[in-house]
């Protein structure tokens, strides 16, 4: 399958899809007084996942999903067919160490002692 | 038909407490006195189960019971580092084995039962924690609707890996996630949230959130004395929002057992929770002093009117460690030990480590909690986030630990150490906090037995210490 078909495939979606959508809940000057001046300067977002209820829909289009308890929710569709992409990370040196490190400071202190 | 109520920030905040009340089906001010005070034990025993109805609502749900669990190997290491003659035995209280993954099956298994008794038409909890998937995993379990509203990304869109396998563990047990960018304003989508589903708010600070947590204190005693023919010399306990601490403390004496119960956080001193920088440079999302001290100092900001987590009231003693140190010995638990957990409940292991080597070998120290580890949940994936986020992460001395600038993984064992937190000086923020303008001469006799009970300090110390600050 060439990559232009793909991404055409991939930037539709249709009714039941499993679809995440996004919007804004509190632009900048509408945050609360006792946020930090940073989290001052950006939007309150949303983000959340459902079942597509427009018959069909492009990303960056104003939908509805139905939500796992049935809410209907409106927002902008930013992902189609959502899949979580957190890890157990890359391998840490620093971790990797301890291991054997402690067992052979058991190993070596368990002979004399006791 | 009625007009639609007004969706701005400032008009559902003004809603707050009706919003509240029809929430959790509780009258407050029942409980309320005076200026500032409330009868604490009337509102856990009029509002809450008994320890033997709520050990029993838990069995029905798969909860509680779980291992306690001797750690030898790691008190082998503690005693090669401790002094002579020091170095308790470390046992472990495995939380892990409750169907979600950690201790808050506990509490969501009344919320749970309480939302269904009284027939809400489900349940709605605003946690970015391991709360999320246990409310999720009790309301599977009964077929009611669940909803869960979390702070997760920052304003990149990059989410927190810890708070995202949350998400994803809430979405497998069937419940619905709202996934919010970072700030305190959570509380103003979960208010909009309760008003249009009419939902349970199964709060973590309700009186059911912390009864349920007194079986893990109980359970604990019992096992200790089965194991050791003893009870625990101390108890250490994870503390981020105090229920933790609350509710095991509270079982701990209902069993009978006067052991020193240990809060312990990660130290995060300097990273301000509602940054949208901050939010991605700390590694630990619970936990945390971030949650810890603004808690115990200001209880009842919580999302009910009066938190049945009271802290202050159960700490002997508070401490931190230092993010490096945790996951150190999450990785030393897992390699001398054969337990894979999530670092963050392990926060209270780390401490524990430290604190065996200031007690004799013929005393007991129980750690009171282990969580699930998970993709995200774990230190790999964390110290990778980390490194991505700009933290340098390298093996020293976690002394040099500076939160949100760098991770220091402890080279030697000898160098995990706890640093005390003056319950004193909470203690004092406390007071400044709830009794704020108001004169102490004005407040009623039962106001300032309250604040006694409050701080643990006599009334003439409370007047001191306020004609002092004020």
């Amino acid at each position: 399958m060439s990559k232009e078909k793909e991404s055409i495939i991939e930037e539709s979606a249709v009714s039941g899809d499993w679809v995440e959508i996004w919007k804004v809940i509190l632009e900048p000057g509408e945050r609360a007084s006792q946020v930090p001046e940073d989290t001052q300067k950006v939007p309150l977002e949303m983000r959340m996942r459902g079942f597509l209820v427009n018959e069909r829909a492009n990303l960056g289009e104003s939908v509805s999903i139905r939500t796992r308890i049935g809410r209907l929710v409106e927002g902008k569709l930013v992902s189609l067919h959502p899949r979580y992409n957190h890890t157990f990370g890359e391998p840490q040196k620093e971790l990797l160490a301890i291991g054997q490190e402690l067992r052979t400071l058991l190993k070596k202190e368990g002979d004399g002692d006791e | 038909m009625s007009k639609p109520l007004a969706q701005s920030y400032e008009a559902v905040m003004a809603r707050k407490g009706e919003i509240m009340r029809k929430a959790i089906g509780i009258d407050y001010s029942l409980f309320e006195f005076g200026k500032l005070g409330f009868d604490y034990e009337a509102m856990m025993g009029s509002v809450a189960y008994s320890l033997e109805e709520t050990a029993r609502i838990q069995r029905a749900a798969g909860v509680g019971n779980t291992p306690l669990l001797e750690l030898r190997n790691l008190t082998a290491l503690a005693r090669e580092v401790a002094p002579p003659g020091k170095g308790a035995r470390i046992f472990i209280k495995d939380e892990a084995a409750n169907p979600s993954g950690s201790f808050k099956a506990r509490r969501a298994a009344l919320s749970v039962y309480e939302a269904e008794r009284r027939g809400y038409p489900g349940v709605i909890a605003a946690t970015s924690g391991n709360y999320g998937a246990a409310v999720a995993s009790q309301a599977a379990m009964r077929g009611i609707p669940c909803l869960i509203v979390q702070e997760v990304f920052d304003s990149r869109g990059q989410g927190q890996p810890e708070i995202i396998e949350k998400s994803r563990v809430c979405e497998a047990y069937g419940a619905e996630v709202l996934q919010l960018s970072v700030g305190p304003e959570l509380f103003y989508v979960f208010l909009q949230l309760l008003e249009e589903t009419g939902f349970f708010n199964a709060s973590l600070y309700t009186p059911f959130g912390i009864a349920g947590v007194e079986t893990l204190g109980y359970e604990l005693v019992e096992q200790t004395c089965r194991l050791t023919g003893q009870v625990p010399d101390a108890v250490v306990v994870t503390h981020a929002g105090g229920g933790n601490v609350t509710g095991t403390a509270r079982g701990l004496r209902k069993a009978g057992c006067s052991a020193q119960v240990i809060g312990a956080s990660i130290d995060l001193k300097g990273l301000h929770m509602a940054s949208d920088r901050d939010f991605n440079r700390k590694s630990f999302t619970t936990g945390h002093t971030g949650f810890g001290l603004p808690f115990a100092i200001c209880p009842d900001r919580s999302d009910v009117p009066r938190n049945a987590a009271r802290p202050l009231r159960y700490l002997d003693r508070y401490v931190t460690v230092t993010q490096g140190e945790a996951f150190y010995i999450t990785e030393a638990l897992a390699q001398l030990e054969g337990l894979e957990r999530g670092p963050a409940g392990n926060t209270s292991l780390a401490a524990a480590f430290a604190l065996a080597q200031e007690l004799r070998k013929d005393q007991v120290i129980v750690v009171q909690e282990t969580e699930y580890t998970g993709a995200g949940k774990h230190p790999q994936a964390q110290l990778t986030f980390a490194r991505e986020n700009g933290i340098e992460v390298r093996r020293g001395d976690p002394h040099d630990s500076v939160p949100g600038k760098n991770i220091i993984i402890p080279v030697h064992p000898a160098q995990i150490q706890v640093k005390d937190l003056e319950l004193d000086h909470i203690r004092q923020s406390y007071l400044k906090n709830v009794v704020g303008e108001t004169p102490y001469a004005s407040l009623t006799e039962q106001d300032k037995e309250y604040l006694a009970l409050e701080t643990r300090w006599n009334q003439a110390r409370i007047e001191e210490v306020l004609h002092h600050f004020g």
